[in-house]
């Protein structure tokens, strides 16, 4: 009981971790990054939610959720992916700030 | 014993927020994604520790694997772009700038750092909060599935929940799966290799000795799916590991695939599959609701196209765009996924 109290929170600071990523870091392909690491913390603190103990058997639903869940956020990593690259090939950059050194103005449409 | 793994859990739950951080502290990309992958072999550890054996095979083939190899091979594309760019300017000190900045600005504005954090620490508590508060239902759908097994066809309880209690779940997952290749083809056509690129010894000879013995592990994980951990997608991602080698190691077999051939595999699992889901209809029953005792055929049939589309797919989706236009040069093409099914005819 205790190990599973102890791995939600791990999901929940996985979460947690993924979401300050997601809205600080400034590279796209970090944030991408962050959002993986979020939908791993939601996958944790499921399958904690679905874990049996001696007398309750194991809920094989969440199970095929996460299942389920892993197969789709691969497919939008790699669509996002792409389009990373694409926002890096029209503004040369995959930034969503631009650095205001070198006098490279403001913002960068990403 | 007992305390062994206890502490084991405790070092495993410790790591995986610790990499996640580090990773995203990192400043160097590369380094992150390496840490990424990592995080997702310890995932992979936790969901055996959890008791979840399917989720540990997906995650470890699909979430450390073949993920990060997408980001690999994005990571490189992207250097490649800048490449061009860095050469304009000084060399090497872009890189540099753009990965730094969350620091810098955090110096800037640390009223706004502050806030940030309080925020998201308050959201985070009253998420957990609200996790606290949830209703635990003891075993929740387990007796019930476990209580249907019977007519599901198969004896792995996942499997069963999968493609018959859930079917409609994996059905659409699949539409998902299809439409990101669509997606990533409609975007973007796969670059031209570059000529003369020839695998060294090494990996030429290990493309040679690992792609069989993949098929047929692809093959196993299918087909044990139905009694134990497995089926169709872990089956699906060793497949597409095996294509993504194969595009890796710039293989002849691989150029040569029509494209045809190509997108007849990529339709054929999610088409299948509905045809089926439709089919059962034509009996008098709901969408997916397989006819008598015949559920452990059509769930094996079914795991058995998807498993190929799954592969296809994803490596479809690590090639990174749709196949150069058929007017190109045939030796440029660089469409392998294809060749993975083609193996699997012959093996």
């Amino acid at each position: 009981m205790n190990t599973l109290f102890l791995y939600t929170m791990s999901g929940l600071a996985l979460f947690a971790i993924g979401l300050h990523g997601l809205i600080r870091s400034s590279h796209l392909l970090r944030k991408i990054l962050a959002a993986n690491l979020m939908s791993s913390g939601v996958f944790l603190i499921m399958i904690v939610g679905a874990c049996g103990t001696d007398q309750v058997m194991i809920d094989p639903v969440p199970h095929a959720m996460v299942l389920t869940g892993i197969v789709v956020s691969v497919s939008t990593t790699a669509v996002a992916l792409v389009l990373v690259c694409l926002v890096q090939e029209t503004t040369n950059r995959a930034l969503l700030w631009q650095k205001r050194k070198r006098g490279q103005g403001g913002r960068t449409d990403a | 014993m007992m305390d062994v793994m206890g502490f084991f859990d405790i070092v495993l739950a410790l790591a995986l927020p610790w990499l996640g951080w580090r990773l995203l502290a990192s400043s160097d990309l590369f380094r992150a994604v390496v840490l990424f992958i990592s995080l997702g072999l310890l995932m992979s550890l936790t969901w055996v520790r959890l008791q979840a054996p399917d989720v540990a095979l997906a995650e470890a083939a699909i979430g450390a694997g073949l993920t990060g190899a997408l980001f690999l091979s994005a990571l490189r594309r992207l250097e490649r772009l800048s490449e061009s760019e860095r050469r304009l300017e000084h060399a090497g000190k872009r890189e540099e700038d753009e990965t730094i900045p969350p620091e810098k600005r955090r110096r800037a504005k640390p009223v706004a750092y502050v806030l940030s954090l309080f925020l998201l620490v308050v959201f985070v508590l009253l998420l957990g909060w609200s996790l606290g508060q949830t209703p635990g239902a003891k075993g929740g759908l387990g007796p019930a599935v476990a209580g249907q097994m019977g007519q599901s066809g198969v004896q792995s309880q996942v499997t069963a929940v999968l493609l018959n209690f859930r079917g409609y779940d994996t059905l659409l997952e699949m539409m998902v799966l299809f439409l990101a290749a669509l997606g990533v083809w409609s975007l973007t056509r796969v670059r031209q290799t570059q000529q003369g690129e020839v695998p060294g010894p090494v990996l030429a000879t290990l493309v040679r000795l690992l792609v069989p013995l993949m098929i047929i592990v692809a093959g196993y994980l299918v087909w044990i799916g139905s009694s134990r951990a497995g089926g169709a997608f872990q089956g699906g991602a060793v497949l597409a590991a095996a294509g993504v080698l194969l595009l890796l190691a710039n293989v002849t077999v691989v150029r040569q695939v029509p494209a045809g051939l190509l997108r007849w595999a990529l339709v054929l699992g999610p088409l299948l599959f509905l045809l089926t889901a439709v089919a059962c209809m034509g009996g008098g029953g709901n969408l997916l609701e397989y006819p008598g005792q015949s559920a452990g055929v059509w769930i094996l049939f079914i795991e058995s196209a998807t498993a190929v589309s799954i592969g296809v797919t994803l490596a479809a989706l690590y090639a990174g765009g749709r196949p150069p236009a058929p007017s190109a040069p045939e030796k440029d093409n660089e469409e392998g996924p294809g060749s993975g099914v083609d193996k699997g005819g012959k093996a």
